[in-house]
């Protein structure tokens, strides 16, 4: 008995030693041509097992992964670990900031053969873009606006967020670029660069007598609406597609008639990365839209950029249906903020709060 | 125990650590961890509250003092401090009356395993995790929760009694969260109270109220001024219960400074508040602690 339990300790400890090694590794620069490193949020889309599976018996290029839990960390990991890295995730709101500090490479889109289904206004958006060359592939994107219980009058406008029919009845985002998005456009402004703060407070403050909750999570979000708690709401995307899906909430996402706050991720290429071409496969494989339906459809995943690939839904997938194609015309993207802007609109927001709950 | 008393009978050849040493021996590692694990981060933090921006990337290092002009320049924060003092001093009033008068019963009614028992009872919120414990709460007091379904059985068209997303559901939370702090720093200073000082007293026909305001009271005072403290600094910190509980009004000291090492991404604004805060709750404690020591002296 004795024997067999040390035996099983000693197995213990060897596979916890190989699980050390292996994550060693794993950080370690993928010299070999035949192996690329891509940093992203954990379980977001490219460590799929079967789609890593599918793509090495393709290619013979082996994928692993290193993750980060923040963008700052994202740029850290970039910083400070050249040439580990072949892709990595990059919000469009940050791309600017990496090529600016020349950890990307500039990428030509003929070497994707995926790129062409790509929706124009996403695949040329200028946030991808520094000094006119493009240093990421969109990949999938989402929006932010209005969730509304079924049943009741779909809102124009988010107007309706401090409309008197919704008193005590209404959830916010708690997110400072976000609820200042909707102030901006509720006074007429650029959601990105609102030039007076002041009418943005005051839009966010009319709707005080109706704000019952600000949820910060998916998890409370979807709690709270089940609850009954509240009838409107701003919600994402993405989120209202779960809710109904996985929790039969009844719930419709709408986008009024002033456009959604969007926001876009891409794939991009270090400047440092040693495999770019296994890389380029890796990115284009990952806009084909075999893949994205599967993902989708099977696993659940925000909305393609690529328009073939969300063409390729069925008729009826939610995912389809809240992600319509005009929406990425109509929607204003997150724009990268200079520092002293974040500062102001999160002191903003911080103020709007403490008015809600005095 | 002088050091001289245990050598008497051994032999000169036999050579003792001097007292001095054996202290520092035993004192260098609690010590050693300390430093490495409270202050070194403390002292980074505050270094962090003179700074300009979070000192990641390539951002070049800016000394300033703008972030303890917070208050100042944000007079909102003032309001929001106000409602975590009130919140801090709702929850320590509430958990001082309710835990002494937990603690009291415990010493004066109950002996041998039924105190053993009823102690027990009374730690049991500490070995369930804090998240658990406030999103269970969220369960009973929304509206149509098991509080109105409770209260429904008895009174099917009663209104409802749910208070979720307010200030009493924070407060609420945080009584259960801290009570046990108080129950046992007052049953510890219960403990040490003469039964002969409780009956002389009686005998001399004072009634309940005089024995408890004018003996109990007094004498526990330590046990109830440890507790308070106990309780106080945590609770104007406090997030996690203001943030689930709170709803709209969730908005305190806590919430904010954690908006700023979270959300906001300004740590040296985060740092700053929660130094201005501690120099706060210090400044009450020094301007408190000559009239403790007066009260604790008679």
């Amino acid at each position: 008995m004795l024997k067999l339990t040390r035996r099983r300790t000693l197995a213990v400890m060897g596979g916890g030693l190989a699980t050390l090694a292996g994550s060693k590794f794993l950080v370690e620069p993928a010299r070999a041509a035949d192996r690329i490193t891509v940093l992203n949020w954990q379980g977001y889309g490219t460590d799929e097992s079967w789609a890593v599976e599918a793509f090495t018996a393709d290619t013979g290029i082996e994928v692993v992964h290193d993750y980060f839990n923040s963008e700052a960390e994202m740029l850290t990991k970039l910083r400070t670990n050249p040439g580990v890295y072949d892709v990595v995730l990059i919000n469009s709101a940050r791309s600017q900031q990496a090529a600016g500090e020349d950890l990307l490479t500039p990428l030509d889109l003929s070497n994707f053969s995926n790129a062409a289904g790509l929706a124009p206004a996403l695949r040329d958006n200028a946030y991808l873009k520094t000094d006119g060359k493009l240093y990421g592939v969109s990949w999938v994107w989402g929006m932010n606006a209005l969730a509304i219980r079924d049943g009741m009058d779909k809102p124009e406008s988010y107007a309706a967020l401090a409309a008197t029919d919704y008193k005590d009845n209404v959830a916010l985002f708690d997110d400072a670029v976000t609820m200042i998005g909707v102030g901006a456009f509720l006074s007429g402004q650029d959601m990105n660069d609102p030039k007076d703060l002041d009418k943005v407070a005051e839009q966010l403050k009319a709707m005080k007598p109706n704000v019952k909750l600000l949820w910060s999570s998916e998890d409370q979000w979807n709690k709270a609406f089940s609850a009954g708690e509240f009838d409107l709401s701003v919600y994402w995307s993405g989120a209202a597609v779960r809710s109904q899906r996985k929790f039969k909430l009844p719930l419709h996402f709408v986008v009024p008639k002033e456009g959604a706050i969007g926001w876009l991720d891409s794939l991009s290429i270090p400047a440092t990365s040693q495999n770019q071409e296994a890389a380029a496969k890796f990115i284009n494989y990952m806009i084909d839209p075999k893949f994205y339906v599967e993902w989708a459809t099977k696993i659940g995943a925000p909305a393609s950029a690529n328009e073939k690939a969300m063409e390729e839904l069925p008729a009826d997938d939610l995912n389809r249906e809240i992600h319509k194609p005009e929406y990425i015309e109509t929607m204003t993207l997150m724009a990268p903020l200079p520092d002293e802007r974040r500062t102001a609109f999160n002191n903003l927001w911080q103020e709007v709060k403490a008015f809600y709950a005095a | 125990m002088p050091p001289e008393a245990g050598v008497a009978g051994l032999p000169a050849a036999r050579r003792r650590m001097p007292p001095w040493l054996a202290t520092a021996a035993l004192l260098l590692p609690s010590y050693a961890w300390l430093t490495l694990a409270v202050l070194l981060p403390l002292a980074a933090m505050f270094a962090f509250s003179f700074l300009h921006a979070t000192p990641l990337g390539n951002k070049p290092v800016v000394w300033t003092l703008e972030q303890y002009r917070a208050f100042y320049d944000q007079p909102y924060l003032l309001g929001v401090a106000w409602a975590s003092l009130s919140i801090g001093l709702w929850t320590t009033g509430i958990c001082a009356v309710v835990g002494f008068a937990a603690a009291l019963a415990l010493v004066r009614a109950t002996a041998g395993r039924a105190r053993e028992t009823l102690l027990i009872l009374v730690l049991l919120p500490f070995w369930t995790n804090g998240l658990v414990r406030v999103f269970s709460w969220t369960m009973v007091i929304r509206e149509g929760g098991f509080l109105d379904v409770f209260v429904r059985w008895f009174w099917p068209s009663a209104p409802s009694l749910g208070f979720l997303y307010t200030t009493p559901a924070i407060v609420l939370g945080l009584v259960h969260g801290y009570l046990p702090y108080m129950v046992l720093t007052c049953y510890i200073a219960l403990l040490s109270v003469d039964e002969a000082v409780i009956e002389a007293a009686q005998s001399l026909g004072a009634r309940w109220w005089t024995v408890l305001f004018r003996i109990l009271v007094p004498l526990a005072a330590p046990g109830l001024v440890t507790g308070a403290i106990l309780i106080f600094v945590p609770v104007i910190g406090a997030f996690m219960e203001p943030r689930i509980l709170g709803g709209r009004v969730g908005v305190t000291m806590g919430t904010v400074i954690e908006d700023q090492f979270t959300q906001a991404f300004n740590w040296p604004l985060g740092s700053a508040l929660a130094f201005t805060m501690l120099a706060v709750v210090l400044g009450v404690f020094a301007t408190f602690s000559g009239v403790l020591r007066r009260s604790a002296a008679t």
